[in-house]
């Protein structure tokens, strides 16, 4: 039990945001209106994401020096489980905006950027799909996760603060403080992402052990 | 493994690369072949008299005929390496002498082919671009970056199956920001905005080309090893 207390505190943490981000008062905007409640969804995905796939660039690293198995079996989850949440934060945006905006997809630069990213990591997977001899697949791929990690970089954080977007907290500076977060709103919004980025780790090393098992198996 | 590489024995694995493609000429000339074949294939398509052509899609036509004319060049830089030849390299250069004469050599090939590639679409497709020095400077600063990104890429592809499937589907998403950018800035030359519009595209450009850079480097001797 001493290990699982953030799995009890995920667990009290998403029940107090999923009834919290449906039930509480939000505040009325012009157009958004009850759509607001996507920032408790849709935002921490994305936060999740990144965390997830920061974490599994990380290992990459960590395999490159090292050469333990360990690392590459952590870095492929963690991006395969990254990118489950990209996929969720894309059709949760899709929802939003198709209420909003009036379309599904609409051509935004964030939407874009967002497709281009899963597209970015899908290659990953091929790429591992491709090389047959263990040793030289975790290798390679932990070379092409690295670099299509800083690659990324530039396409999630620089880009789409050259363009307009439609996008909240566009127009310059795409921060998430574009609703004026009033302190309504964050006291959900800010339990939500701690919560979700809980549970992808919580997923992620459940993974891990599955594919623990199946690796000692082969051996 | 140490950081640091030699520069004196650097400019003679260009010199050599440059030599044998010399010698051969045979890279050079089928990609020439094969850029304008498809230069021809696009002007016959549209079928419109020279300087007709839409200025975006003709500013978007030229950038796509020169990524998958390079994708084609590059490719040839690991996947086509033979066995004997990998020993031999192998055993007498350092990783990163390998890398960054290998970009250096592609860049020189890409700088030659988008030159060539624009002389010869603009030939045949007309010249919209009313700021020809920003438009070459995008054509220096673009092929360079794309040059970086698909050596490292073509390095890492080269060690998988069907490897050259594998050097699109890698390389393509990685390289749309740089591609993106590129695009704006050649817009902005086609239509002759102010010059210091462009200056922070340039920048953006410059940046990332060097983040690509500076990875590529770091990671190729681990990728070398295998």
């Amino acid at each position: 039990m001493k290990k699982s207390w953030w799995k009890v505190l995920t667990v009290i943490i998403l029940v107090y945001v999923v009834a919290g981000g449906l039930l509480f008062d939000v505040p009325r905007l012009h157009l958004l209106n009850e759509t607001i409640r996507a920032l408790y969804f849709h935002v921490p995905m994305w936060f999740g994401m990144i965390i997830l796939l920061t974490a599994s660039a990380v290992f990459s690293i960590r395999y490159l020096q090292t050469g333990q198995n360990e690392f590459d079996t952590r870095a492929i989850e963690f991006a395969n489980v990254g990118i489950a949440f990209g996929a969720f934060g894309i059709l949760t945006g899709m929802l939003w905006a198709q209420f909003t905006w009036g379309q599904w997809w609409s051509g935004d630069p964030k939407q874009n950027a967002s497709a281009i990213a899963l597209l970015i990591y899908f290659a990953y997977f091929v790429l591992r799909g491709s090389l047959e001899d263990a040793d030289q697949r975790a290798r390679i791929s932990a070379v092409y996760n690295i670099f299509a990690f800083a690659a990324l970089i530039p396409l999630l954080f620089i880009l789409p603060r050259l363009t307009d977007s439609l996008h909240p907290g566009n127009g310059g500076n795409p921060g998430f403080n574009a609703y004026d977060l009033d302190s309504r709103l964050r006291m959900t919004f800010y339990p939500a992402v701690v919560g979700w980025t809980l549970l992808g780790i919580w997923i992620t090393s459940v993974r891990i052990r599955i594919r623990r098992l199946f690796l000692n198996q082969e051996i | 493994m140490s950081y640091l590489f030699n520069v004196k024995q650097l400019l003679s694995f260009v010199v050599k690369e440059i030599r044998l493609e010399w010698r051969s000429r045979y890279a050079i000339n089928g990609i020439v072949l094969y850029l304008i074949s498809t230069i021809f294939i696009c002007y016959l398509s549209f079928n419109v008299r020279s300087d007709a052509l839409n200025p975006v899609i003709w500013n978007v036509l030229f950038w796509i005929i020169i990524l998958f004319s390079l994708v084609n060049a590059v490719a040839k830089s690991f996947i086509q390496e033979t066995e004997g030849s990998f020993l031999y390299l192998y055993w007498t250069h350092s990783p990163q002498t390998l890398i960054v004469g290998r970009t250096i050599y592609n860049g020189l090939l890409m700088l030659i082919l988008g030159s060539v590639g624009f002389v010869i679409y603009s030939l045949v497709l007309g010249n919209p671009v009313q700021d020809l020095l920003i438009f070459f400077l995008v054509i220096v600063l673009g092929t360079l970056g794309l040059s970086f990104t698909m050596t490292m890429v073509s390095a890492i592809a080269s060690k998988a199956r069907n490897s050259n499937t594998l050097m699109a589907i890698l390389s393509f998403p990685i390289v749309l920001p740089m591609l993106l950018m590129i695009i704006k800035i050649s817009k902005n030359a086609i239509s002759g905005v102010e010059r210091a519009a462009s200056l922070d595209d340039f920048l953006v450009l410059g940046a990332i080309n060097a983040l690509v850079g500076a990875a590529s480097y770091l990671l190729f001797p681990y990728l070398w090893r295998s």
